[in-house]
């Protein structure tokens, strides 16, 4: 068996309007993967694909982790398989605190007639938020209710710190946030960082990469990946810009 | 302790009160509406006169009335009275102890956990089956401190000097076409007296259970809170699924004499052939608090909008309503708040849920005089729409006049939208649990004023709709 995330040939359309045209890569177990790419590439269409949003349109190819293909099944049995996406605009619950949606989300996960040790769930998240500097207070807020752009990105590493996924994919999470933000953020990531686990993370700047460092680059272009390289082809981006590499392409073509 | 089946048997869900059991009456009215039903329900409860003429008075008001169909949903005119079985009982007086009670009677009970909740956490407890009290009892240490919880035939009966003077008082015969049937027909329902100073701690309880199809359930209570005293009274409804409809057209009078509280807590859960017309309305005195808790999950219709009439200085009321209407189901519930006296204050909460095709209403009356100075209202009627097919409605009327008044009126529409679905799919909870945690987090607020046993209650009554929702 394979352990990895492995995309091979993704095709997915928004009413009729093809966004992903082929798109291929593979994140094996252990490592972080970064997408980079010019706004409308469809960064963010392949994130949410990928979790299953309903909007999209799967034309052709898979989606294998760990040989199970994530198309052929529900958005939450995706994350109850061990899938999960960090939004890049996370969404309010109003009245839901942000413990008894962690909770439910947890207890989702055990089998009928199972109970979650409260105990051993507030503390696991406890520590968990001080690892985050969160304040304790945030367990009784309604989830990202009221947040600010830092607290939502925050409270996404929290959730998926809670869930340990087998494999993230983390859409823009370094947008709005300012440098001190963006350092917890990142240090949240790297503690999650295994050989268990993959990472695919999605961002327009370099700077992000600063801090999570990425062991393989991809360029995404008009719904494909159209470069792949070690950390430096991030920073050689950030210097040459995008048009650099969509000028490469259209040379080589 | 019961054994563990009879503890999966009380489990509440939408299935347990989908039971009947086969039709044993003594006492049977026959089908239809007369002056001969009423002698029969006069004559089998042996009551006085000046009963039997209250009631054909309300009868002769009640075929005056028309149907409120000028304001109301036309579906009221699917209520055939003609076809109604208007009293059925197995004749016997309640008993004080589950073992006398007859055992099917007892098992209907049972499966609906009420013996054990009054072990629990109840002062008292009645268990009325259709038109009679199967059971009913009271705590002790209460009865020598002078409190009476009573069915309605033996609260006229034997303490008529309490309740003669308030029965009918505060909501009159002919306040709408509904009140005057139930004061034709009434039979049931708790007759409560709290003597001066006396604080009852834990709730009295009553539980209203229709088994018979075709049946009309026309319970009569009235509470009585003498000065400076305290009760909480708490009402649960449940009914099988018959395919022809069923009636339920309570009468509730509420009493709060100066310094007294009251608290009405109710968790309707009819099942959905159900027509639910009920008026409850109370008397709030100088300084008294009336406070009506009202949940409405069930029934196929539901009309209901408790009041408060703050007749001393400084009286409150207010009205926490929570309604939730799934496919086939009409909600149309609110609050009245009438204020009589200077610095009264009334606050109304309504917060409904709209699923599929349910529909909610949401009426609000606030009535504030000329006359009168310091009165204070808040109104906040919060809407929550599931799905694009549900539909609410909004009908706040506040009268103010003069300008030594405060009052204060939001009104909120929101919808739980397929991103926030999406979103909480994403962490692995299902639709149906995504939803449900949704819907509890928009109530929550409100389910904190709560004891503690009913917002459970009501949170797994909730779980359970939503998950049926999504089928």
């Amino acid at each position: 068996m394979s352990q990895s995330l492995k995309i091979e040939n993704l095709h997915a359309s928004v009413e009729d309007t093809e966004i992903l045209k082929g798109l291929s890569l593979e994140i094996p177990k252990g490592e972080v993967h970064a997408i980079m790419g010019p706004n409308g590439s469809g960064k963010s269409t392949l994130s949410k694909v990928m979790a299953g949003h309903e909007d999209y349109e799967v034309t052709a190819g898979t989606v294998l982790m760990d040989d199970v293909d994530l198309l052929d099944l529900e958005i939450d049995e995706r994350s109850r398989a061990g899938f999960f996406l960090a939004f890049q605009y996370p969404h309010e619950i109003p009245g839901v605190s942000n413990a008894n949606f962690l909770r439910a989300a947890l207890q989702a996960r055990l089998p009928k007639g199972e109970e979650i040790d409260a105990v051993a769930f507030y503390k696991d998240m406890y520590a968990k938020m001080d690892a985050l500097s969160m304040d304790r207070k945030f367990t009784g807020r309604s989830v990202n209710d009221g947040f600010s752009g830092g607290e939502k990105k925050r409270n996404e590493i929290l959730q998926m710190m809670m869930l340990e996924p087998k494999y993230a994919v983390l859409d823009e999470t370094d947008s709005g946030l300012d440098i001190d933000a963006l350092k917890i953020v990142a240090e949240g990531v790297n503690r999650m960082r295994s050989p268990e686990r993959g990472f695919l993370v999605i961002t327009h700047y370099q700077r992000l990469l600063d801090y999570i460092v990425p062991d393989v680059v991809h360029v995404m272009s008009d719904g494909q990946i159209v470069k792949t390289g070690g950390k430096e082809l991030a920073l050689e981006l950030e210097e040459k810009g995008y048009d650099w590499v969509t000028e490469e392409l259209a040379v080589t073509a | 302790m019961p054994d563990s089946a009879t503890l999966e048997a009380v489990k509440i869900d939408n299935e347990a009160g989908d039971f009947s059991y086969p039709e044993d009456y003594e006492h049977d009215a026959g089908v239809g509406l007369s002056e001969e039903t009423i002698d029969y329900i006069s004559e089998v409860k042996g009551e006085a006169d000046w009963i039997r003429e209250f009631r054909k008075k309300a009868l002769k008001t009640f075929e005056s009335k028309p149907m409120p169909t000028n304001w109301a949903t036309k579906d009221l005119e699917n209520i055939i009275f003609e076809n109604i079985r208007y009293y059925l009982s197995k004749g016997q007086a309640p008993t004080r102890n589950w073992e006398d009670v007859p055992d099917d009677v007892k098992e209907t009970f049972e499966r609906l956990g009420i013996p054990e909740k009054e072990r629990k956490f109840l002062s008292g407890v009645e268990a009325q089956f259709d038109s009679e009290a199967a059971y009913s009892n009271v705590k002790e240490e209460l009865s020598k401190e002078g409190v009476i919880f009573v069915n309605s035939t033996e609260g006229l009966r034997e303490h008529p000097e309490l309740f003669r003077k308030w029965f009918g008082k505060v909501i009159p015969t002919g306040d709408n076409k509904f009140s005057a049937l139930n004061s034709a027909v009434f039979s049931g329902g708790s007759f409560i007296y709290v003597p001066p100073g006396v604080k009852v701690k834990h709730p009295l309880q009553a539980y209203f259970r229709i088994n018979a199809e075709n049946f009309g359930q026309f319970e009569r209570t009235l509470i009585i809170v003498d000065e400076g005293a305290e009760v909480t009274y708490m009402e649960g409804c449940t009914a099988p699924k018959f395919e022809t409809s069923t009636l339920h057209s309570a009468v509730v009078e509420l009493v709060a004499m100066k310094d007294a509280k009251i608290q009405y807590i109710t968790v309707q859960n009819w099942s959905a052939n159900v027509f639910n017309l009920v008026t409850k309305r109370g008397l709030a005195h100088e300084n008294a608090e009336i406070r009506w808790i009202d949940c409405n999950i069930g029934s196929r219709l539901t009309m209901k909008y408790p009041g408060v009439i703050m007749k001393g200085r400084k009286a409150r009321g207010e009205v926490i309503s929570i309604a939730l209407a799934n496919d086939g189901q009409h909600q149309d519930t609110g609050a009245k708040m009438i204020h009589a006296a200077d610095e009264t204050t009334s606050n109304i909460v309504a917060k409904s849920i709209s699923v599929g095709k349910g529909r909610s209403t949401y009426r609000g009356q606030v009535h504030i005089p000329k006359h009168l100075k310091g009165c204070k209202n808040n109104t906040e009627c919060d809407a929550l729409l599931i799905n694009s097919s549900s539909r609410t409605d909004t009908y706040p009327a506040i009268t103010v006049r003069g300008n030594q008044h405060a009052t204060q009126h939001e009104a909120s529409v929101s919808q739980v939208s397929e991103d926030q679905i999406f979103y909480m799919k994403q962490r692995g909870l299902s639709e149906g649990e995504a939803m449900s945690l949704s819907v509890n987090g928009f109530v929550n607020d409100l389910v904190r004023e709560f004891p503690m046993e009913y917002s459970v209650e009501l949170k797994r009554l909730i779980d359970m709709e939503m998950e049926d929702s999504v089928g």
